[in-house]
């Protein structure tokens, strides 16, 4: 649905977006990952055609963005940044306006707007002057407005930023029911999000995409995927590393706590393992022990992106 | 051209729905009371005319009207981000110049049309030309459009309302004083007949006076919508300058 090739924006001197390609298909979430000044709300308005891109094509369900922007722009539904929406209005008129725009006329118009009412729960403040509503439920309207036209694309900026935990519980069940039907491109700055709800995640730094996976391939560039973690009683750290070492296959083990009843240690493997087999043959030099607790560590998405963005960004304050 | 009504609509909507429009409409109409009885002295007079003492005002009215409504048009726009929203929906950003120029021009011309007592006034106290007021009434809505264009330009400039404003007042300023009795006197002690006549061939004044004097020539009306036409497009350009960074 959406085709991104060698993209790039150059704001001044800065290349804000340098050669980014991607695509996403229908029934993909795909998560933008980046920190802040990265280029993913650079990227996302190039795709929206709301500001043309420096080089590079993007076609949104075959029709280019810049050269056929109506078509393209009419299968894309979009929640900017900040969630504008026009403060004088209602959020009927303004739901109204939107569905107006995008082509819906008369007993349409009305189910539209109704259908994102009930979806994104605003018929409490309805009549309300958008102007006088909490972030939370201006967020939602704007969300509201995104969705009407029921689009195959749905391109959304932080859309759970500012939301409580219950809100945020809320958009991303829907983002997810939605993603079955439709091409989703989603930035977020909470990982824990990147699991919840995307199949696909990419993590852009500094305008160029450095990582791009699913959730799961990601985690395992993690220096943490499949190394072991075990507890046992009655054990010294130094001791329970000793046996340890003796594992086929073992990088390094650290003591991460000990104390008189138990010793808990982490094992890093040397290569990847498959299927289990590193936590098996721990498992086995520990026969005997009094094993409390072992289990394999899946990688954690936070170290993945400090790992990825981190170094550049401490090079340059170095500098 | 749903799209252009739909932006319209939507824009004549939100003066009505802020105190802007009752603000405006008020103090315009006051402004021309004002003026025609007190200053321009519409009784004392004794002239079945409303051309000296009620349009004569009118530029000078509209110098400061008129960007006060037509500098929210962009910067407000910009300054809250639902720019963003209204050009990613699927029209042109030419159907969003065009639409909410529109809406403030009909906004214009309701606050003119609103003056209409005054025209009841002097058909009841003699017996005017009609024709003469409905064409001087034609040339200050066209004059209006002039106006409230170039506020749309440099309201395009700027997130900053007040800029857009005092530019917008200080162009449309320059624009009524090249046709300004008084710099057209020290103009042509230059003695330069060619000079006077290109400047205050750019004066809205200029341009108005034919209005006034009950003719609607071409070239009057070409001039106040090539000011339009050409301020739009500039529009139109600098809004896709901001996008292209």
């Amino acid at each position: 649905m959406i085709n991104v090739e060698r993209l790039t924006k150059v704001f001044g001197t800065k290349r804000a977006v340098d050669g980014v390609s991607f695509t996403v298909e229908r029934g993909e979430v795909l998560g933008f990952l980046g920190p802040n000044g990265a280029g993913k709300s650079t990227t996302m308005r190039m795709i929206t055609g709301f500001i043309p891109p420096h080089s590079g094509r993007i076609t949104v369900g075959g029709h280019d963005v810049v050269d056929n922007p109506i078509a393209a722009k009419r299968l894309v539904g979009y929640l900017p940044e900040n969630a504008a929406a026009y403060t004088d209005m209602t959020v009927y008129g303004f739901l109204n306006f939107c569905a107006e725009i995008r082509g819906f006329t008369g007993d349409g118009r009305k189910k539209a707007v109704h259908r994102v009412v009930e979806m994104c729960f605003l018929e409490n403040v309805l009549h309300q002057s958008v102007e006088t509503l909490s972030k939370g439920y201006r967020h939602r309207t704007c969300f509201a407005q995104s969705i009407i036209h029921d689009p195959e694309v749905l391109i959304m900026d932080e859309p759970t930023d500012g939301l409580d935990p219950n809100q945020k519980h809320e958009v991303r069940n829907l983002i997810r029911r939605m993603g079955e039907k439709k091409a989703i491109i989603f930035s977020t700055h909470i990982l824990e999000e990147v699991d919840a709800v995307c199949s696909r995640a990419i993590i852009i730094d500094r305008g160029r995409v450095v990582a791009n996976g699913t959730p799961a391939e990601l985690r395992r560039k993690s220096e943490l995927a499949g190394a072991v973690t075990v507890r046992v009683a009655g054990m010294a750290g130094n001791a329970l590393s000793q046996k340890l070492y003796n594992v086929s296959g073992v990088q390094r083990c650290v003591i991460l706590q000990e104390n008189p009843k138990a010793a808990t240690v982490r094992v890093f493997p040397k290569a990847a393992p498959v299927n289990g087999e590193f936590a098996r043959a721990v498992a086995g030099a520990l026969s005997g022990a009094q094993v409390e607790e072992l289990h394999s560590e899946e990688g954690r998405l936070d170290e993945v992106f400090r790992n990825i963005t981190l170094p550049d960004t401490a090079k340059e304050v170095a500098k | 051209m749903t799209n252009i009504k739909t932006i319209a609509k939507r824009e004549l909507a939100a003066y009505f729905t802020s105190p802007v429009a009752y603000v405006f409409i008020v103090i315009f109409l006051l402004l021309c009371g004002f003026f025609t009885f007190f200053v321009g002295q519409f009784f004392e007079r004794g002239q079945a005319s409303l051309s000296a003492p009620f349009f004569d005002w009118h530029p000078w009215f509209y110098l400061f009207l008129v960007p006060a409504v037509g500098m929210r048009l962009w910067a407000e726009e910009r300054r809250v981000g639902t720019i963003e929203l209204l050009l990613t929906m699927p029209i042109t950003a030419w159907q969003a110049i065009v639409g909410k120029f529109l809406a403030s021009w009909v906004f214009l011309g309701v606050a003119l049309a609103l003056t209409f007592p005054i025209v009841l006034s002097v058909n009841f106290l003699g017996s005017p030309d009609n024709g003469v007021i409905f064409a001087a009434y034609v040339g200050s809505w066209l004059m209006a459009g002039a106006y409230l264009a170039i506020s749309s330009l440099t309201s395009a400039f700027t997130r900053n309302q007040v800029v857009s404003f005092i530019v917008a007042v200080v162009t449309c300023l320059f624009l009524i004083l090249c046709g300004f009795g008084p710099v057209i006197q020290l103009l042509e002690g230059l003695g330069k007949p060619a000079l006077v006549d290109l400047v205050a061939s750019f004066s809205f004044i200029t341009h108005f006076n034919g209005f006034q004097r009950g003719v609607l020539d071409s070239r009057d009306v070409i001039f106040f919508l090539s000011v339009i036409g050409f301020s739009l497009f500039t529009t139109g350009v600098i809004l896709r300058g901001h996008r292209a960074g």
